[in-house]
């Protein structure tokens, strides 16, 4: 039977329903990275990554709009660089934005969204549920 | 520990040669740069083979297979668009380690057209323009935008970029294309990544390059130093951790920390170079290198590309082949082909696009994931 699937191990889905991204931070140097890691490649330090949960809000760091990729991918769409309050930093499509350079600047406030994969399923059928980011209004 | 030096370097005509294979384009360039050095594949105790997308079918046995099978060692190496250079590097490390006197460097590549990658997920679904892009034209788009961010470069700053490049491969007939792009043209293409269109794209081509390298002795007993480069600095770096380094490639780090190793090797500064071939994947990435690599301050990236400093002519010319975006960009050639380039204006043969009494020259290449190399070279006679 079809299953609902993270599109990355880092998105948890609870049984609840709810959604969180986790984070693993170095507790030597402080540096931040997604998803499960045994070491850290900033500092060198073993053993050393606690998990910890996302902030779902973030400023715009940089951008792209891409309107040629790959074949069957629909273009146009926001490729956004977020850094999220409280520490890491993660890529997303920024949704309910129409895609013009002039909609978007530096610094803006976005929030973390869940939802459906734009439709995609992997070979056996599977659903997925991936971020996005809004613009906070 | 003596100098090492190039005694012959050259690239074919970039293009697309669907109908020739790799190692036959790598045994072209190879033939080239020995019959520049006046040598032969029997002079020759090593070769060290630049390719990317056959990097685990033994293409620089294959080439030897083409021109001369002497038995030496081959080492072929693969680190993305610094491959190339990488295969350059481990050729002059040989001889600077005191293992051989002539050795040979190839770099070779054999691309198709459009974007690098595709959608296809190994498993799950793929995440291409779900979770942003990871298309190259966007990744480096990104990495200008930063430098917008900081420092309000425009899109037209970086449309100037690739109006200079073009202009300058008018004058390259090893050049993929000889076709002036006026600015409307470029910002008007086709919009692939903003900031960058398609005329802010390198282009995808075949190609081959290749060098030969001898140690200071044997280029004495050649009889070859009225030819010769010297090779003051090669320097290789990877991505240190940065903050944001494993969401979004950072092409700056890497770069600087080469840089400043290679100017130090040198015993030189960027004031002291006469040109550079570096690393324009996109137009985008131009700018930012004229920074790291020290050609201007830091926010001053924008201004040199408007005073016209960076063209031929200007104060620090910069890719005066035309550069990737339009010699052409075959991955595994690129490292070597800014080699070429180099030396042929370090030797005063560069014809209409020569750099008037030009007597250092750095290359850079940045293949992500990350490697950077840098080398300076110097007239010799």
């Amino acid at each position: 039977m079809a299953e609902t699937l993270p599109v990355v191990p880092w998105l948890h889905i609870e049984e609840d329903g709810a959604h969180w991204l986790e984070g693993m931070r170095c507790s030597e140097c402080g540096a931040m990275f997604l998803g499960h890691r045994e070491n850290c490649s900033s500092c060198g330090a073993r053993g050393s990554l606690k998990s910890e949960k996302l902030s779902e809000t973030g400023t715009l760091h940089a951008f792209s709009i891409v309107h040629r990729s790959y074949p069957g991918i629909d273009v146009p769409y926001i490729s956004a660089i977020v850094d999220l309050d409280g520490g890491g930093t993660i890529k997303g499509n920024i949704i309910n934005v129409e895609p013009q350079p002039e909609n978007l600047s530096f610094g803006m406030p976005l929030r973390v969204v869940f939802g459906d994969a734009l439709g995609r399923k992997d070979a056996d059928g599977n659903n997925y549920i991936s971020y996005f980011f809004e613009p906070v209004s | 520990m003596g100098d090492v030096y190039v005694v012959g370097v050259d690239m074919i005509k970039f293009g697309r040669f669907p109908e020739r294979t790799v190692p036959e384009l790598g045994a072209e360039a190879a033939l080239m740069a020995l019959d520049d050095a006046g040598l032969k594949i029997q002079d020759m105790q090593a070769l060290y083979c630049g390719n990317l997308y056959q990097s685990s079918a033994m293409v620089g046995q294959r080439i030897l297979q083409q021109i001369g099978q002497t038995g030496i060692p081959v080492v072929n190496t693969a680190n993305a668009c610094a491959t190339g250079a990488t295969a350059f590097r481990e050729a002059w490390m040989s001889i600077k380690a005191d293992q051989f006197d002539a050795v040979l460097a190839v770099g070779v590549e054999q691309m198709g057209k459009g974007l690098l990658g595709s959608a296809t997920a190994a498993k799950g679904i793929p995440t291409e323009g779900l979770l942003g892009s990871g298309t190259m034209p966007a990744v480096f788009a990104e990495a200008g935008m930063e430098h917008a961010r900081k420092y309000g470069t425009t899109f037209e700053q970086f449309a100037k970029v690739s109006v200079k490049n073009h202009h300058h491969s008018t004058m390259n007939d090893k050049a993929m294309y000889q076709i002036e792009t006026p600015l409307q043209e470029v910002m008007g293409a086709e919009m692939i990544a903003y900031p960058n269109t398609k005329l802010m794209c390198s282009v995808n081509v075949d190609g081959s390059a290749a060098a030969v390298l001898c140690s200071e002795k044997k280029v004495r007993e050649l009889g070859l130093m009225d030819r010769a480069v010297r090779v003051r600095a090669s320097a290789l770096t990877t991505d240190e951790f940065t903050d944001r380094g494993l969401t979004m490639p950072d092409v700056n780090t890497c770069t600087r920390r080469a840089a400043a190793q290679a100017y130090e090797q040198a015993g030189i500064g960027p004031e002291d170079l006469s040109l550079v071939e570096l690393h324009d994947c996109f137009a985008t990435a131009e700018i930012l290198h004229y920074e790291n690599l020290g050609l201007c301050e830091d926010g001053k990236a924008g201004e040199l590309i408007d005073a016209g400093d960076t063209a031929l002519g200007g104060k620090i010319p910069v890719n005066v082949s035309g550069g990737l975006l339009s010699k052409g960009h075959p991955l595994g050639a690129t490292g070597i082909a800014n080699v070429y380039e180099v030396c042929t204006h370090l030797r005063g043969r560069a014809g209409k696009r020569q750099v008037e009494g030009a007597r250092l020259g750095m290359t850079h290449v940045i293949g992500l994931g990350t490697a950077c190399a840098i080398h300076i070279l110097e007239r010799a006679a």
